[in-house]
């Protein structure tokens, strides 16, 4: 266990061993959840052992969650540094890449050669498409970074979920966008996350095309041009799932399709609670105030976050987003989710649920204060928020 | 043109990135020479993207 030596402004020596540390290693295993499933099916013939990586997703993760509780500790400061040149938490994100590879053509391999029923393989695609969508986690990690391994591996990774306009939108619209009502990719209070997929979706992958021809365009360059790193990225994708309908048969064209928007639907997930109802200030000059930690739902569990290379600490992610995943901070009086992510998302899949344990969240916070007119808010549903919770504070009531 | 005295470079506040108006930045398509103050109004930081054009601090030479 690495120990860092550092000086406190008192000039007392201290040391930091990150607790964590070895513990990162579990976001490089859980990319190969889905070889759990087939490999207990092999060993036992039990073709309902492949609902075991479901199941380790939507039930002990969340049990985990609340079993281990939070962590809010934070590296101290002199030594991140230090932290993030370690070259052994990057590395982690670097064989990541491969393992997502590795499940994908795995769980085609079972389906395009075992006779599954027909619930075994949408079960299998389903899963396949559940790890895939933690590729996205894992390119999110990797395409935020500055250097060119770690772009062309972001890039990499996108390709298995077909997903490649992932980073180019959400590096240069969401971050730019996030907590405003022209960000689709975050969502208002009232929106359900099955209406916001509909707008998340689309709109997401519109502003990521956008973006690059707007930069290819500088460049004098078209935005069919093999400069476009969206496109870079879909070619792998297109070779990757073609090659996989050569290898198993046409039986693979649904099994990649549902895949494919399993995947998008663990993105939409996370970006559903992420930023839910949280609104950004709009300053005299036009702009909106500068990202804050505020603008995004932190969570501290432990276990999740061990999965997902910190992705939970999201408020500091979105204040500072080039920080690398081990140093990212918990601050006080920050949005908290009161479950990791796993659990969370349950509760957004139920509408009324998720309204009932959120809208008071959104609405008791400190900078929030009850005030409707600081909250993201859904405008076909406007009338009805404020009927329920009252009208803001800059907004008289109506005659 | 590009010999013009007062070539300056400007950092993110936030995550470091420095626009070089000597170099330029060609992966975002801005040629060597371009003034920080002709970039476009909306530009914000390409590497993080939550400092806005004015938040960029002059790098003393």
């Amino acid at each position: 266990m690495k120990t860092f030596i550092y000086t406190t402004p008192d000039g007392v020596a201290e040391t930091y061993t990150d607790r964590k540390r070895t513990w990162w290693s579990l976001s490089v295993l859980w990319a190969l959840y889905p070889l759990v499933g087939i490999g207990l099916h092999a060993w036992t013939g039990i073709e309902a052992m492949l609902l075991v990586p479901i199941f380790s997703s939507y039930v002990v993760a969340p049990v985990m969650d609340w079993l281990m509780g939070e962590d809010e500790s934070n590296p101290p400061e002199r030594i991140v540094r230090e932290l993030e040149d370690d070259r052994y938490y990057r590395v982690l994100t670097y064989i990541t890449v491969p393992m997502h590879f590795v499940s994908l053509i795995a769980a085609a391999w079972w389906a395009g050669t075992q006779d599954l029923s027909w619930w075994g393989y949408l079960v299998l695609a389903m899963t396949a498409g559940m790890a895939s969508g933690l590729g996205i986690n894992t390119g999110h990690e990797l395409g935020h970074k500055k250097s060119k391994l770690e772009r062309w591996l972001a890039k990499i990774v996108l390709a298995v979920p077909f997903y490649g306009h992932f980073w180019i939108e959400h590096n240069k619209g969401h971050h730019r966008d996030v907590a405003t009502p022209e960000d689709p990719a975050s969502a208002r209070m009232g929106e359900s996350i099955y209406k916001f997929a509909l707008r998340e979706i689309p709109g997401a992958m519109k502003r990521g095309w956008h973006e690059e021809k707007v930069r290819l365009e500088r460049k004098g360059k078209s935005v069919w041009s093999l400069d476009n790193e969206i496109l870079q990225s879909y070619l792998i994708s297109i070779a990757l799932q073609a090659g996989l309908i050569i290898a198993f048969g046409w039986i693979m064209i649904p099994f990649l399709a549902i895949h494919n928007v399993l995947a998008w639907w663990q993105l939409t997930s996370a970006n559903y609670i992420e930023h839910y109802g949280l609104l950004r200030e709009k300053q005299d000059n036009g702009r909106y105030e500068r990202c804050q930690p505020h603008h995004s739902w932190n969570s501290n569990h432990v276990y999740s976050n061990l999965l997902l290379f910190h992705l939970e600490r999201h408020s500091d992610h979105h204040a500072h987003p080039t920080r690398r995943y081990q140093s990212l901070r918990h601050f006080e009086d920050l949005p908290q989710l009161p479950n990791g992510y796993f659990g969370m998302y349950l509760i957004a899949y139920i509408p009324w649920l998720w309204y009932r344990v959120m809208d008071r969240r959104v609405l008791e916070l400190p900078h929030i204060d009850g005030d409707l007119a600081r909250v993201n808010i859904d405008p076909d549903r406007r009338e009805e928020i404020h009927a329920r919770y009252g009208r803001p504070a800059a907004e008289p009531a109506a005659a | 043109m590009t010999e013009a005295p007062g070539m300056a470079r400007w950092e993110c506040p936030d995550c470091g990135y420095v626009y070089d108006e000597a170099a330029g930045d060609d992966h975002e398509g801005y040629p060597p020479g371009m003034k920080f103050a002709d970039l476009p109004g909306e530009f914000v930081c390409p590497d993080c993207a939550v400092r806005y054009k004015e938040d960029f601090v002059r790098i003393a030479d």
